[in-house]
């Protein structure tokens, strides 16, 4: 049995535990930087999202009349610069990570808990330098910078971009460096690493390509700035240098980067799964190794992004092969799932629900990966709307629906307040159709040939846009809807316990919301993790 | 002076022992990163090295070996001071290690002189990339366009590593303070501790420099 | 939750320090001398080799890792790992352009 902690009587919690702006600015509480990271992302997700919205208008029609061509280019640059830097990659991390991390392990803090709040000042910092990109006249590159038009032609705020990425990135350093030191030095007595949740496994796993991937992006953007500045020729033909070297160096972070984007999903995934079947998820060493497999593999396959480079064909051969290889664990993992499912006592909550489409949608998402891996039909699809749908798939169908689902898993942990039930279910409907109708026809406009970054396109793949339009109509007011409920639910939500939920770990033994020390005394940890009885019938909402 | 020492156990922590465990764990990934950060850089001058090593070996050849070696030396030595200043805080002899502190910014404040005289005379010389790039003496039969490259590169590692060796001179600073007024003991020393592997880090990391940058060809077209 | 003795009271001899200095300062003259001596494409080999010797003396007893925590050698193996990954793998495409011709030419 777990050592209980003692029934709170009228104590605080993190959240009353000290008012005013300088108690949450100033706070070391790993609780109230999750929050903080929370509001920061989902301003940033809002203005990502408005880009998306110019896209997509813009190629409601095939002459495209909204957006100059050089704006356009603007426009898709920033919603993947904002979306991917700013959003996606600290988004579990950094909110649910950070909250959960300590009293899934039985700790009262992460390690570092001042540098814990350093990384979320650098991240404000780097999103400043972003917004002043944005204010003074975006920048036209693409998200993906590649010289020598970012280098040597591109005449717009290619400089302050990197330096927003490039602090940005130090942000994503320190939450890695935190997790790592945090989960080998500070689990409770009893808690084996094969006893931790999965959720943790795959911070885990996302934080070691943090640690790993980053810093080569950082010096990366180093050197285009110094070309950029000093002309030294590292990137520039001209001058003797090789544009491909930058998209050695860029992808070598950048493809292990949608890893970080998907692992910490695929942990929540696991979590909502075995809560939501009321069974301890099928094959948990096999999705705990799995999760460390795809951390490590996925380091090895960063050429299959140069496979029309004038790479090598003898390179693109061996990262082929390899992102075959890499594909193996998160099938893994995928097949894991559905079986935890089969004979499970399932209850449709609305995570459960999101959890289901993220199982579908990446798999679509994954599947679609394979056809790119494979070089012969890379040459066709690659810098098509194919590659837009498969990546959206996974990162959008995939990361942001894991995303809703653990944000409103844990919600009533964090907040102490119920959303209304309806309603959410209602929102992640329309999220999951809206994003079918968005990018599955995307995949058709890609196989017909349409190219990508492109404002313009033969009037006949009109129909596919216009769908693709609409669905994001519907996508985007169903990440509204869950903006308003939850917003709402602060004020007038119903008073969620402790374990609304019925779930098994150690972060539902304590309030919510959590005092914040978490534990008055540190757990010891007796039982195995996941340890659900399936006859168990639990109330939800 | 205290001398059961000043240890100051964090909230969050069990025990001194998890403290100290997690504040190394720390430091040890945090070079973790330093190698790749690094390593970004030696990726770029090893492909450019490999496919122009006529420019490379010309261009190394304008540096000055004699003060690419003395400024070897000298940090070894520093780490040499470091590592006494850490064996100092563990056996609790509080004056050494304020004097191998010391020591160890003297001889990291020679290196960078020597490296500012180095940056000194490439500007003479017109050896920064830059609008006023031409090097003197150029041999004729090796392509000079790439020689911006190796410059480049070399600048930017060099500086790098010597931005590290300027925080980390600004960081003994520091630690000189607080070690003068007796906050490292036997018992807790692991900012000396954690500190001096990060010196130690900088110290490998121009181990490298030097025979990558200085040595590729020191008799080339002599 | 680690159960090992406390490594941090593992107190290195000076003189393990002396020894390691010196050979410190004689890798250093020596990668020196030999860069003086044309042996080719060995002179690279050479210099490279004595850095990572000097590398690993520093490692091992400067940094204590040969009295650290496993996972501080691994720690460190991975970072070599890495650089490995990184710098190998970006090699097996610039080594390997100019093996398949262009066709038709």
């Amino acid at each position: 049995m777990l050592t209980a902690t003692k029934p709170p009587e009228k104590s605080t919690n993190y959240l009353t535990d000290g008012y005013g702006l300088k108690s949450w600015l100033l706070t070391s509480d790993h609780k109230r930087i999750a929050i903080l990271y929370l509001i920061s992302i989902t301003f940033f997700f809002f203005i990502g999202g408005i880009f998306a919205a110019m896209i997509r208008l813009e190629l409601a029609t095939p002459d495209g009349g909204l957006l100059e061509s050089d704006v356009y280019n603007k426009m898709f640059t920033m919603h993947g610069i904002v979306m991917i830097f700013f959003f996606l990659i600290p988004s579990i991390p950094a909110t649910l990570g950070n909250f959960l991390i300590p009293p899934m392990i039985g700790a009262k803090d992460l390690a570092f808990p001042k540098i814990n709040l350093l990384s979320w000042y650098i991240y404000v910092v780097g999103g400043i330098f972003t917004l002043y990109v944005l204010i003074t006249g975006g920048v036209d590159t693409g998200w993906t910078f590649y010289t020598p038009f970012s280098t040597s032609y591109s005449n717009t705020k290619v400089m302050a971009a990197a330096v927003g990425i490039f602090i940005a990135g130090f942000s994503s350093i320190l939450t890695g460096l935190n997790f790592i030191v945090t989960i080998h030095r500070m689990r409770a007595p009893g808690l084996s690493w094969f006893r931790l949740p999965l959720f943790v496994w795959a911070n885990y796993a996302t934080a070691m390509i943090q640690i790993l991937g980053t810093p080569v992006v950082a010096v990366t953007i180093l050197l285009v700035a110094m070309e950029r500045g000093l002309h030294i020729g590292i990137f520039d033909p001209a001058l003797g240098g090789d544009p491909v070297l930058f998209q050695h160096l860029f992808w070598f972070y950048s493809h292990p980067a949608v890893y970080i984007m998907i692992l910490p999903s695929m942990g929540v995934i696991s979590e909502i799964i075995s809560t939501f079947s009321r069974r301890k998820p099928f094959g948990y060493t096999f999705i705990a190794f799995s999760s460390v497999a795809i951390a490590v593999f996925g380091f090895l396959v960063w050429g299959h992004h140069l496979f029309v480079s004038s790479q090598s064909v003898y390179a693109g051969m061996v990262f082929s092969v390899l992102s075959y290889i890499v594909a193996i664990p998160s099938a893994i993992k995928v097949f894991n799932w559905t079986a935890t499912l089969y004979k499970g006592s399932v209850t449709l909550s609305t995570p459960m629900l999101y959890a289901i489409g993220f199982i579908g949608l990446f798999t679509i998402g994954g599947l679609t990966g394979l056809f790119l891996a494979s070089l012969g039909m890379d040459v066709h699809l690659t810098d098509t709307y194919f590659v837009v749908a498969h990546f959206h798939y996974v990162m959008v169908g995939g990361a942001i629906m894991g995303y809703l689902s653990g944000l409103h898993f844990w919600w009533p942990k964090m907040t102490g307040k119920m959303y209304p039930v309806l309603w959410s279910k209602v929102a992640a409907v329309m999220v999951f159709l809206g994003f079918n109708l968005t990018f599955f026809p995307q995949f058709i406009l890609g196989y017909l040939g349409m190219p990508r970054r492109y404002h313009v396109y033969p009037p006949e793949f009109q129909v596919y846009n216009v769908l693709s339009s609409a669905g994001a109509t519907v996508l985007g007011l169903g990440y509204l809807i869950p903006f308003i409920y939850l917003m709402w639910s602060l004020k007038y939500g119903k008073d969620a316990g402790p374990n609304p939920w019925g779930a098994t770990g150690l972060e539902w033994q304590i309030p919510s919301p959590p005092p914040t020390a978490n534990f008055d005394v540190t757990p010891v940890v007796t039982v195995e993790a996941y340890e659900y009885h399936a006859q168990e019938v639990v109330e939800v909402g | 002076m205290d001398s059961h020492g000043t240890t100051v156990l964090r909230h969050h922590f069990e025990n001194e022992e998890q403290q100290k465990e997690a504040s190394s764990l720390g430091m040890w990934v945090f070079l973790l990163t330093e190698i790749m950060f690094f390593g970004g850089m030696f990726m770029a001058y090893l492909a450019y090295r490999q496919l122009y090593p006529d420019s490379f070996a010309a261009a190394s050849s304008k540096l000055d070996v004699t003060l690419g070696a003395m400024n070897t030396v000298v940090l070894i030595c520093s780490s040499l001071t470091m590592a006494m200043a850490v064996h100092s805080a563990a056996l609790g002899k509080q004056k050494m290690i304020v004097f191998y502190l010391v020591a160890t910014l003297f001889l990291g404040s020679v290196f960078l002189g020597i490296k500012t005289k180095e940056y000194h005379d490439k500007f003479v010389h017109h050896e920064v990339p830059g609008a006023d790039f031409h090097p003197e003496d150029w041999p004729k039969n090796v392509d000079m366009s790439h020689a911006s490259l190796y410059f480049g590169l070399y600048f930017g590692l060099t500086g790098l590593h010597a931005s590290h060796m300027i925080i980390g001179a600004g960081m003994l600073l520091f630690l000189i303070v607080k070690a003068h007024r007796g906050a490292y003991t036997a018992e807790w020393h692991t900012p000396v501790e954690m500190f001096g592997l990060y010196w130690h880090f900088v110290d490998i990391v121009w181990i490298f420099l030097f025979p990558l940058l200085y040595l590729i060809d020191p008799h080339f077209g002599k | 939750m680690a159960s090992h003795t406390d490594h941090s009271t593992h107190i290195v001899p000076v003189s393990t320090y002396i020894f390691v200095f010196l050979a410190l300062i004689v890798g250093t003259v020596v990668t020196w001398q030999v860069a003086l001596i044309d042996l080719g494409r060995f002179n690279v080999i050479v210099a490279l080799t004595i850095a990572v010797s000097k590398a690993t003396l520093v490692i091992l007893f400067f940094m204590h890792v040969k009295y650290s925590p496993r996972l501080t050698k691994l720690v460190v193996i991975s970072g070599v790992f890495w650089l490995i990954i990184l710098l190998s793998v970006t090699e097996t495409d610039l080594l390997t352009r100019t093996w398949m011709g262009v066709p038709g030419r």
